[in-house]
């Protein structure tokens, strides 16, 4: 860059700029940060008038988000004194730990559906994306267009005759059936996105080594793929982040066995209403994941929200 | 935005390479590769449609399995458009919409506009601007609605310290007048910088040399800004107007979440009032034709908005 | 419709089968909602384990979500559930669409006779069609829904002294909704030991079935019919009859001038965490919650006292609670068939009773000591003797939503009259009948 621009804006406005752009995001940070530190409050202070910043911390809420908790008779309380520091925490209600609350199992059902999908997803869309990239298919385009359509959809309205066929196929609340599902509305994304990807790859290099002699199967597998390693890398987490936050599919489609996350943690109650220092460990628990695939996707995060209409 | 990944072909194999080719034949290898993708998306999408289209036009009930399904032929349709309920939740619905594109428009598209200043450490404020759009809007709602509560909220809070009302005086989500301007303030919160990176992207992808060619012309800042800067930024801008639409007219986890489409049914978006008909009432007949509406509507709209988006991007 | 009870009625011989032949140790998953009943049932529930071998699962799901999610998971076929403690509602299409096992061979195999439960639970937690002998549940917890107020408040001698000049009359239990009002007025927004109280706290829940269930606890005192003759739907000049507008003008009123702000959406939950901080004088909630309320360590014990829905016209409660059915889809019937049996018993329903749950069985509310074994229960007896329940119809559903959200427009969104409010749900309601063929 040259020492004078016309177009390099003056250290005053980017003093101001950045002075806003900050407070902004200083701003947009608050609530976010309020979910974090409501995580390690304890009830009463949680719901206090005015709210605390200042408290003293606890882990109150992650115990109570993982585990049940019953009240016991003094004489019971008496008889079995608490064995660990998480007894401790919950002996101050007059209560014992009774058992593992459903919290696991529901992340761990996330976890398993959110990789499912993804790989899944990835598999079948990149094989799609190399075809759609390098062959000539009839009515490329018009199937293109079609496979994002399918995404204006409203969730709801897919889910209705969803509903019926996995009714009848047995597939309500399975892993396999909520798999499936992310990836039959995955897959359109990553087949956009990864054919843009794939479009990027010089043909040279194929041709190459098509005529070395490897198989069109070893040329995909040799040399597309090691290059295209990053776009998939980068699709694979938009695949992922979509399954992990998805919430419509999963309230409906699911009830127990299978039911993800996000439909849990609004649930989370206490002793009378909502617990919500649990519900705020759960919700980090559960939204850190996210947060750093973010940071780590940062220079894709244009190409993946946008269908790849966007690249920088 | 340069190229489109419709606009670049699929390239064909050069012939004098394709003979060469050892092992499975393009043709073969081409449908090994596609077919599965095309299975699932006929399973998973083309075939519900379908279904849905002929549910569309019975009474059935997915809960009454033994009952009698009948043909009522157009009655679900008329039942729907005739509904005077159906089209305040359309009214709300538009509410939505407009509010949310609008203050995500004018907010993302002054942050693009600071951030392209180039200050020193912009990118890294960019990362955390962006972060709450990555989030679950399920568990982002829910949350909010602990920060909306009278009294004990952050959010009732921080307008009494400003305002100096009560904190209990007013209730967000309770309020027929405030509960509609809740789920603006979310969502706007959360998508802003879906707007902001796109802005930011037009912003960068504008060339030097044409802002230095204004400056020999002497054309004022003003002038440049609105001559050179709006124009060159509006493709993208109508293009993340296009996602944020679609994307809001679907509108679902986020004010389930917060509101549940209350007060009364002051905040029920369509895609509530479809679950309360499908999954609450069963009505799948009924809503079967509801879902077909909406379907036709946003495909509509976006498909006469493309054209138009096309159109800037010629000029 | 009629192969599917041929279905569950195979389903149950089977069932009967194989439970002859050899019981095998299952893992038995038992759905409910989650509240402190449920927490009685899991310690209830380990003498049933000890003695079968089988393992009991629980999920319990909030109030507010329940419906939709178990009946969501009963439409989907779903094997989640081997035993539902099913709302009373849920009933009709319960059996109609073979979601549960018909009982009367497994009542009649094991003796078990629903003559030993009280009259007015059986018809509303185990039969249908309505009132014949045809049983799909066996009455799980008797429920109906009361009120509770602040005994300290009450007898403080300031607060006595400024009701008596307000009002000419003496702070006590009212003895009709609109003595209930009156107290609820007196205390809204005043200052008891330094902090600013309300009134009551009632049902205003939108999404489920919370202000329906505030709502009819007005409309029953009132005189409300659903039918001008019962079993004909006809509903016009019952269901907007002048003393329902009336009791809906109630309630409005007694949520505009007499809760707390920001209760626009308030059920169980709401209603207790309002009377547990100290916010309120007095508040409705199910009996079920009564036994913790009265435990709680800072509201409870002598702070408490209970009382019955007031009457107006004359004497009502809403009803809650549930039977506990065995769902058709299990591939558990015999062991979950084993656990009915085992609730059944007199010896269980009485401890069940003494967990905190509230037995239906004669032998427990019979019992000459049973009215002075909780500061309640003898509240319980007289609301479960004029208790009435919304309709139990296949399409209980959809006539809720319509209702749920008549009222919540009308009481919280203050739009449009009472008489038009109702004149609306009639409408909503006779299209309902009409999609039955019923009208």
């Amino acid at each position: 860059m040259s020492s004078f621009s016309v177009t390099e804006p003056s250290t005053r406005s980017k003093w101001f700029a950045g002075t806003m752009v900050i407070i902004y995001a200083l701003v947009t940070m608050v609530p976010l940060a309020w979910i974090m530190l409501t995580g390690f409050k304890s009830p009463s202070d949680a719901i206090s008038y005015p709210p605390k910043v200042v408290f003293e911390p606890t882990l109150e809420g992650y115990v109570n988000l993982f585990t049940t908790r019953t009240r016991q008779t003094p004489e019971y309380l008496e008889a079995n004194p608490p064995q660990t520091w998480y007894d401790e925490i919950v002996r101050e209600y007059d209560m014992v730990i009774a058992g593992p609350s459903k919290f696991g199992e529901r992340f761990l059902n996330s976890v398993i559906i959110g990789f499912g999908s993804t790989f899944l997803s990835i598999f079948l869309g990149t094989l799609a994306a190399y075809a759609f990239s390098r062959f000539k298919i009839p009515f490329a385009d018009d199937l293109l267009f079609f496979i994002l359509s399918t995404r204006m959809m409203p969730p709801i309205a897919v889910a209705i005759p969803i509903f019926l066929m996995y009714r009848q196929l047995g597939l309500s609340d399975t892993h396999l059936g909520m798999i499936l599902l992310y990836t039959g509305v995955n897959i359109s994304l990553a087949v956009w996105l990864l054919k843009g990807f794939i479009d990027e790859i010089p043909l040279e290099y194929e041709e190459a080594a098509l005529i070395d002699g490897y198989t069109r199967f070893q040329a995909f597998y040799k040399v597309v793929l090691p290059q295209a390693a990053t776009g998939i890398a980068s699709t694979a987490i938009f695949c992922l982040i979509f399954a992990w936050n998805e919430y419509a599919f999963a309230v409906l489609l699911t009830s127990g066995t299978a039911q993800t996350a996000p439909p849990f943690i609004p649930t989370i109650i206490g002793v009378g209403g909502l617990d919500w220092p649990a519900v705020a460990a759960g919700a980090t628990i559960f939204l850190l994941p996210v947060m750093i695939f973010t940071i780590l996707l940062r220079k894709h995060l244009l190409r993946g929200i946008t269908f790849g209409a966007v690249r920088k | 935005m340069s190229e489109t990944p419709a606009t670049r072909a699929a390239s064909a194999t050069p012939p004098s390479v394709a003979r060469k080719i050892k092992g499975l034949s393009d043709r073969a290898i081409a449908w090994i590769f596609v077919g599965p993708t095309i299975f699932l998306l006929l399973a998973i999408n083309i075939f519900p449609l379908i279904w849905t289209i002929n549910l569309s036009f019975t009474n059935f009930k997915a809960n009454r399995i033994g009952r009698e399904v009948k043909n009522v032929g157009l009655r679900n349709y008329e039942r729907i458009l005739s509904d005077s309920d159906i089209w305040l939740n359309m009214q709300a619905t538009a509410h939505f919409l407009f509010w949310t594109i609008f203050f995500q428009v004018l907010i993302g598209f002054t942050l693009a506009y600071l951030i392209n200043k180039k200050f020193k450490g912009n990118d890294l404020w960019t990362t955390i601007i962006v972060l709450p759009m990555m989030l679950s809007p399920a568990v982002v709602g829910n949350f909010w609605k602990f920060l909306y509560q009278p009294q004990i909220g952050l959010f009732n809070y921080i307008v009494a310290f400003f305002t100096g009302k009560e904190p209990s005086s007013f209730e967000m989500l309770g309020s027929v007048q405030l509960a509609p301007w809740s789920i603006v303030i979310v969502d706007t919160w959360m998508w802003t910088p879906f707007v902001m990176l796109i802005c930011l992207a037009g912003l960068r992808s504008i060339p030097d040399y044409i802002y230095e060619a204004a400056e020999v012309d002497r054309a004022s800042k003003l002038r440049q800004f609105f001559t050179i800067t709006i124009p060159m930024v509006l493709p993208f801008l109508m293009l993340a107007v296009l996602f944020r639409g679609i994307e809001n007219f679907k509108m679902f986890d986020l004010v389930v979440q917060l509101t549940g489409g209350g007060p009364g049914s002051t905040t029920e978006l369509t895609s509530i009032n479809l679950k309360r008909e499908a999954f609450e009432k069963w009505r799948t007949g009924y809503a079967s034709a509801y879902a077909i509406i909406l379907f036709v509507t946003v495909f509509g709209l976006a498909s006469i908005y493309v054209k138009a988006l096309n159109k800037v991007k010629e000029r | 419709m009629n192969n599917l009870k041929l279905a569950s009625v195979s389903a149950l011989s089977i069932a009967a089968a194989s439970m002859a032949s050899s019981a095998q140790a299952e893992d038995l998953t038992l759905c409910w909602a989650a509240w402190d009943p449920a927490n009685a049932l899991v310690e209830l529930s380990k003498e049933f384990e000890a003695q079968s071998g089988h393992t009991m699962s629980f999920e319990f799901i909030p109030w507010p979500n329940f419906a939709d999610r178990m009946l969501n998971e009963l439409n989907s076929g779903g094997k989640l559930c081997d035993l539902l403690i099913g709302d009373s509602q849920w009933i009709g299409g319960g059996a109609e669409n073979g979601h549960y096992v018909k009982l009367n061979d497994f009542f009649d195999s094991e003796g078990i006779s629903m003559s030993d439960f009280a009259d007015a639970t059986v018809y509303a937690y185990s039969t249908w069609p309505k009132g014949t002998p045809n049983y799909y549940a066996l009455p799980a917890m008797g429920d109906a829904n009361g009120w509770f107020y602040r005994k300290d408040w009450f007898a403080r001698d300031d607060i006595k002294a400024a009701f008596k000049e307000a009002t000419g009359r003496d702070l006590a239990e009212p003895k009709s909704q609109k003595e209930l009002l009156e107290i609820a007025q007196f205390f809204q927004g005043r200052e008891i030991d330094g902090k600013t109280v309300y009134g009551a706290s009632i049902f205003t829940e939108r999404g489920s079935e919370g202000i329906t269930m505030g709502i009819t606890s007005a409309l029953y005192p009132w005189g409300f019919k659903y039918e001008n003759t019962p079993g004909s739907y006809d509903m016009d000049g019952a269901v907007n009859s002048p003393e329902a507008v009336e009791a809906l003008e109630f309630y409005k009123e007694f949520y505009e001038t007499a809760t707390p702000p920001g209760y626009t959406n308030s059920y169980m939950g709401e209603s207790l965490d309002a009377f547990k901080s100290g916010q309120v004088a007095m508040a409705m909630n199910w009996f079920a919650f009564f036994p913790g309320l009265y435990a709680d360590p800072n509201t409870g014990g002598e702070k408490i006292d209970f009382f019955v829905n007031p009457p107006q016209n004359q004497a009502g409660s809403t009803l809650g609670g549930q039977g506990i059915s065995v769902v058709a889809y299990s591939d558990k019937q015999d062991a979950a068939l084993e656990y009915i049996k085992w609730f059944a018993n007199p010896d269980v329903q009485a401890k069940w009773w003494s967990l905190g749950g509230y037995s239906a069985h004669n032998s427990v509310l019979n019992d000459p000591g049973f009215k002075d074994s909780a500061p309640f229960a003898g509240d319980f007896l007289e609301a479960m003797g004029s208790v009435q329940d919304f309709w139990q119809e296949p399409a209980y559903a959809e006539l809720l939503l319509a209702m749920q959200k008549r009222m919540h427009d009308y009481v919280v969104a203050d739009q449009g009259t009472a008489q038009e409010a109702l004149d609306k749900l009639v409408e909503d309601w006779t299209e309902v009948f009409e999609d039955e063929g019923k009208l």
